[in-house]
């Protein structure tokens, strides 16, 4: 065994030559060899001269590897949209599409949905998981009726329940009496698996009646809004609830949910709950999956500098005209890019003064672009210089 | 004197620094100016361009021979000289109507001051200019603000006139909404109103007045091109065709004029007002011939006019089509072709590409010798010259000169020849589309017979190249820096590691993963002979080891053969792509040779297949050996133990053949009793449907359950068959060896052919679309059993029925249908990508930056690790360190 004193000091001794993940395998591997002091110096000087070599050169190109690693493998993807993702209830938007939602940073995904984990309490329990998921589903007298029907001649309406659907719902006859007196729209009759509402005679016109109904179809008996369904599904050893919809705040507030690790799909809807970070996080994990989904290998220092690009104003800034690009600050790149005419035209009422400093700038005048090899310039103090010469 | 201008240009390179945008006010335009232009007319009788008119000598040379006038060039030297065109009334500027717009809107009408109080004015001022070096976003942000704060405002806080509502008709008419009624505004009230505008509240809108006075944008003056920009263009008859711009800057001249000669004439207002809107249109039209609300300007034969605007938008336009990508000299394209015997970092050249593509050679006393030979060979014969430039800068074509001898005697040091292209030359090789960066690499020449591009099919993958008539693209780098850059950077070697994942892009592939299979199989003996020919191919030097069996012959095992080309300190072991992953490995014994473990350099167990040693596979056999032995010893391996991998398969015989796939009758049976049995319980779910006992699966439909049952009940199906005839396929068939070993294809494509094709799918679903209810007219309506929703019952090996067959027709469809659209969203994603991305580089303190210093990642990728460079995206790889030095 290496001494554990003689390990620490050691790599105390490096923290500044190597990254923290390096140091914690390290120590996490060197923890329980058996050798000595000379062998374990080999290994460090080994670790480090093989990092040294691993670091990258000054002037690479990182963003455009990193958009060539994406785009390229991307031809291969598939087209179609809809996927099952293990659970044959929910559909995913997956593949080609999903990637060009995220980098779009569209306001809402195709198919929003959000994994959330339970805690220590309901996590192991079927029907404990199953008595969240149903507190979580958005629910209505649409979902658990039947029929809901006008009767002209009592000047009612009838709610036909659907003893099945309630059962599997949890919904009680005593709620959803609760919810439409809470509506204030009149008596309420329950006769068997009828619920009959008497509306009062002066409001009863036929348009009024109508509308009537049209209210007590979308009143909410419980849930979350945004919340189409609640499936339980079994994860490694515990039950984890799948949702078609999201709705991150208000399920994060429900409890007996996991706030820490429950994850929804919206990035933007992360970034209004939990900040500019976390949706970082969240738009690296889901260009992940739908690489790894698709198993396409990506290095994903290629999507951490996407998702830096994207983040770091503050707010997630799409990739394209209405985002990244459209903010440079260089005329001639947006130009170049996409809407040429109007930028060229705010450019010059603005009086804009475009520097050269990117790319594109310096290819459509001619010169060297300032990446690689071009980045290095010659400076020259013309002072010492002169100092120099007078010596001579 | 042409040629001291370019030797002063050649000598001190300018820079542009920056670039400044603005407005050309019109007393620059005047003073800019090298004529007025009066007369719409261009040539007269004679054919010669009339002074004052649009083609006037002024405007540039553009015959050859011709002189100009002004700067006293010749065609091609002469830049051409703007003229201008005092317009008899001034217009809007159409890409400036939505500015004129906010500025009328946002400032006082009688005392052009904005309308925001002054008290603010002046704190907005100061909050500007400190926004403005630090945060430009945010600048642009405050600008709008303002503006919208002002437009809201009804009275003027400054004068207090009260402010009307101004209407923009689109595209260039403004109307002013006043109690009384509505009233036209013209253009010269809109100058008049804008000119009233002070420096410093134009400040405050985000626009610039040192380059951009408000009321430069309705225009009094027009600019008109040198004809260099519009030259005519002469037709095969003999005739002259006039630019587009040319034709609509004399609509414009001819319209100025007509207005013009009726203002002075004194004609009605109506008749004036009517011209006025016809030389706005015309001016329209010039800058921007697409903007909606309009009749665009349409050429005699109908096609709309190409002007302005359209010059410069989209794909084909002056930014993306002239100057974000230009044309090349020095470059040429011909079909590809495999060549095994040339190295990965080689391309084959043809004698007539090489003796068109030149490099510059600087003579000196080393090189003199051979570049007199050059010469005197000549353009035709190779390796000779094309042109020889003299140190005074005058350039000699070899082509006229008759004697050559006499020529090469006089090359001297200093002389510059412009050889033909040899063997070793760097150049680079490209094929479209280039996804990656592996898809320009730098090769080097090798000059042979034939009419296309040879290269190695190691580096098929980077290229993603095949032979089916591709065409690939080389340039040829003039300059030493840029070859050596090449040289060190670019050449294919330095590119076997893809930054996309850290791991070889370039590997075996096809017939190089079976030759492998087969040579380092247990039972491949090679005798003396052979084995001496499979080392001649590697240009091996060096002991023959001890032969594996010695009596009753001498025989080398495949394995040996390898182990000749390992380094004598290697050490590997990996499962191989032939392993049937059984439910308890039993590693170093496995019985199907699957265990692949090299120990010091001796290959003990395992064959080699795609896991060991193909392409785009990280932490293979082969990613070991490039990452420990380095990039050039990986090139040898390439180059030369491929080529014994080749020349085994090629002994050794291999060919797929229909035999191959046909299974015995009994096992054919019992598919269709699999298959048969799948139907019955297909229609059973569809009885149980019918009387509707079919358990939904939660959140779905009925109809949607059965579906989803039915197609389950059918892939399990079509895997059985499938099963059953893998088991019937035989160890040794090449065909199965080539699935195995993921040589090419797998196992479902060899079910496919010798069992059963399985459902065919539409959308992920089984095919539903055709007639009413059914599919084709063979089925009854409303029948949802297997055959008549697309399940292909039998084999390629068998043949398909005509309805198989169309089925199997419609799924490929959609696959075709599929991969066309792909490929233009995939494209159109990977170009806003890169265009959002390019700009970003690594500093030499370790952060990324944009060009403006900002930083985006304070250590690339957390922990500064290029990913070329890692081991399958691992910085470091902790356990390959750990028992190398502890020896395990």
């Amino acid at each position: 065994m290496v001494e554990s004193k003689i390990l620490e000091k050691k790599l105390k001794e490096i923290e500044h030559i190597l990254p923290q993940t390096i140091i914690d395998e390290l120590k996490e591997k060197l923890k329980n060899l058996d050798i000595d002091e000379e062998k374990l110096n080999k290994i460090i000087d080994e670790v480090i001269r093989e990092y040294r070599y691993v670091i990258v050169d000054p002037g690479e190109a990182v963003g455009t590897v990193a958009a060539q690693s994406i785009g390229e493998p991307s031809t291969q993807m598939t087209l179609r949209t809809f996927h099952y993702a293990g659970v044959r209830e929910l559909n995913v938007t997956l593949g080609l599409p999903r990637l060009i939602e995220i980098v779009d940073a569209r306001r809402e995904p195709s198919t929003p949905i959000m994994t959330v984990y339970l805690d220590e309490e309901h996590r192991y329990d079927k029907n404990k998981a199953i008595e969240i998921a149903r507190k979580i589903e958005y629910t209505t007298i649409e979902n658990v009726a039947k029929t809901v029907d006008i009767d002209l001649f009592t000047n009612s309406i009838i709610t036909v329940l659907d003893k099945e659907m309630m059962k599997d719902k949890g919904v009680s006859v005593e709620q959803i009496i609760k919810v439409l007196e809470k509506l204030k729209l009149g008596k309420i009759h329950v006769e068997g698996e009828q619920i009959r509402v008497e509306i009062p005679e002066e409001t009863a016109t036929i348009s009024k009646l109508n509308k009537i109904r049209e209210k007590i179809i979308n009143a909410k008996i419980k849930g979350i809004k945004g919340i189409k369904r609640a499936i339980i599904q079994k994860k490694g050893d515990e039950y984890v609830i799948m949702t078609d919809g999201s709705n991150f705040a208000g399920v994060l507030n429900v409890k007996g949910v996991d706030y820490r690790r429950t994850v929804t799909n919206d990035i933007h809807e992360i970034e209004e709950v939990l900040g500019i970070e976390a949706a970082r996080a969240a738009i690296v994990n889901e260009i992940m999956g739908v690489l790894e989904d698709q198993g396409l290998d990506v290095d994903i220092r290629h999507i951490l500098l996407v998702a830096d690009i994207m983040t770091r104003t503050g707010r997630v800034r799409q990739v394209g005209r209405h985002g990244v690009s459209g903010e440079k600050p260089s005329v001639l790149a947006r130009a170049a890019f996409e809407v040429t005419v109007k930028h060229l035209l705010e450019g010059a009422a603005r009086g804009e003064i475009d520097e050269l400093k990117g790319v594109t700038e310096n290819v459509i005048v001619g010169q060297i672009i300032p990446l690689g090899t071009g980045m290095v310039e010659l400076l020259m103090k013309p002072s010492a210089l002169k100092k120099e010469n007078r010596e001579r | 004197m042409r040629e001291r201008g370019e030797h002063v240009m050649a000598e001190m390179p300018k820079r542009i620094k920056a670039i400044k945008f603005g407005l050309l006010s019109p007393d620059l335009i005047r003073k800019m100016s090298v004529t007025a232009v009066v007369t719409a007319d261009t040539y007269d009788e004679d054919g010669l361009p009339i002074d004052g008119g649009l083609m006037d000598r002024k405007l540039g040379a553009i015959e050859p021979g011709q002189r100009c006038p002004v700067c006293g060039n010749t065609m091609g030297e002469c830049p051409g000289h703007f003229g201008h065109l005092e317009l008899a009334r001034p217009v809007i500027h159409v890409g400036f109507v939505k500015t004129i717009y906010n500025l009328l809107k946002a400032t006082c009408h009688s005392c052009g001051r904005i309308l925001i109080p002054e008290k603010d004015v002046e704190r907005y001022e100061r909050l500007l200019k400190k926004l403005e070096d630090k945060w430009p976003l945010l600048a642009r942000r405050l600008n709008d603000y303002i503006l919208k704060k002002a437009m809201k405002t009804t009275t003027c806080p400054h004068c207090n006139a009260k402010q009307y509502k101004i209407r923009l008709e689109k595209p260039t008419t403004f109307y002013e909404e006043r109690k009384e009624g509505v009233r036209k505004l013209t253009p010269i009230e809109v100058r008049e109103h804008l000119e009233k505008i002070p420096d410093r509240d134009v400040k405050l809108l985000g626009l610039d007045p040192e380059s951009a006075r408000p009321e430069w944008m309705v225009c009094t003056v027009l600019p008109v091109p040198p004809v260099t920009v519009r030259p005519s263009i002469f037709l095969e008859s003999g005739i002259r065709a006039e630019d587009d711009l040319t034709h609509k800057l004399a609509d414009i001249v001819r319209i100025n004029e007509r207005l013009r000669e009726n203002i002075e004439a004194g004609a009605p207002e109506l008749i004036i007002e009517d011209l006025w809107d016809l030389l706005q249109y015309h001016v329209t039209t010039y800058f921007d011939n697409e903007v909606p609300g309009i009749p665009p300007a349409k050429h005699r034969s109908g096609r709309p006019l190409r002007t302005l605007a359209q010059r410069l938008k989209g794909k084909e336009g002056r930014f993306r089509g002239h100057l974000s990508g230009k044309r090349v000299d020095f470059s040429a394209r011909t079909v590809i072709s495999p060549d095994p015997n040339i190295s990965i970092n080689e391309v084959g050249v043809p004698l007539e590409v090489a003796k068109i593509l030149t490099v510059p050679e600087r003579v000196t006393p080393w090189n003199l010798e051979e570049l007199r030979k050059a010469v005197l060979n000549g353009p035709h014969k190779w390796p000779g010259a094309n042109y020889i430039v003299r140190p005074d800068g005058r350039r000699i074509d070899l082509r006229f000169v008759k004697d050559r001898k006499a020529l090469a005697e006089t090359l001297t040091v200093g002389y510059i020849v412009e050889r033909h292209l040899k063997d070793g030359d760097i150049v680079l090789f490209n094929r479209q589309p280039s996804l990656h960066r592996m898809s320009i690499m730098a090769h080097k020449v090798k000059v042979l017979p034939g009419k296309t591009f040879r290269l190695n099919l190691a580096v098929c993958p980077p290229y993603n190249a095949d032979f089916d008539g591709d065409e690939m693209n080389l340039h040829v780098p003039q300059s030493i820096e840029a070859r050596g850059e090449a040289k060190t950077l670019m050449l294919v070697q330095t590119q076997i590691l893809s930054p996309r994942y850290g791991g070889p892009i370039i590997g075996a592939l096809q017939d190089y993963i079976s030759g492998a299979y087969l040579l380092t199989l247990k039972t491949t003996l090679l005798t003396e002979e052979e084995l001496m020919e499979l080392l001649a191919v590697a240009k091996y030097e060096g002991e023959i080891p001890e032969p594996a069996i010695l009596a009753p012959k001498k025989y080398w095992t495949g394995k040996q053969v390898l182990e000749l080309f390992l380094p004598k300190d290697f050490n590997f072991v990996a499962k191989g792509s032939t392993c049937v992953k059984c439910d308890t490995c039993v590693y170093e014994e496995c019985p199907y040779d699957a265990y692949l473990v090299i120990r010091k350099g001796k290959l003990l167990t395992g064959s080699l297949d795609k896991k060991a040693i193909g392409a785009q596979v990280p932490e293979s056999m082969l990613h070991r050996l490039i990452k420990e032995y380095g990039e050039d010893y990986a090139r040898k391996f390439l180059d030369n133990v491929f080529k014994v991998f080749l020349r085994h398969i090629e002994k050794h015989g291999f060919t797929m053949k229909l035999n191959d796939v046909i299974i015995p009758e009994e096992a054919r049976k019992e598919i269709s009793e699999v298959l048969r049995e799948a139907e019955k319980r297909v229609y059973e779910l569809i009885e149980e449907f019918k009387r509707g006992e079919l358990e939904p699966i939660p959140g779905r439909t009925l109809e949607e359950t059965l579906e989803l049952r039915i197609m389950e009940v059918l892939a399990d199906a079509r895997d059985r068959a499938g099963e059953i005839a893998a088991k019937h396929l035989s160890k040794t068939n090449h065909a199965y060896i080539m699935a195995i070993t993921g040589a090419r294809g797998n196992i479902l494509n060899l079910t496919q052919m010798a069992a059963t094709l399985g459902q065919q799918s539409v959308r992920g679903q089984r095919i539903v679309r055709g007639y009413k209810d059914r599919t084709l007219p063979h089925f009854k309506p409303g029948d949802l059993g297997p055959a008549a929703k697309g399940f292909v019952f039998s084999s390629f090996s068998k043949g398909l029925s005509p309805v198989e067959m169309f089925f199997h027709a419609a799924g490929g469809r959609e696959g075709l249908v599929d991969t066309a659209v792909r490929t233009s969203q995939s494209g159109y994603m990977q170009r806003r990508l890169i265009n959002a991305l390019q700009d970003l580089k690594v500093e030499y303190d370790g952060t990324v930056r944009l060009p403006s210093g900002a930083i985006v990642q304070f250590r690339y990728g957390e922990d500064g690790a290029d990913p070329a460079r890692t081991d399958h995206g691992k910085a470091v790889n902790i356990d390959r360190i750990i028992q190398k030095v502890i020896g395990t």
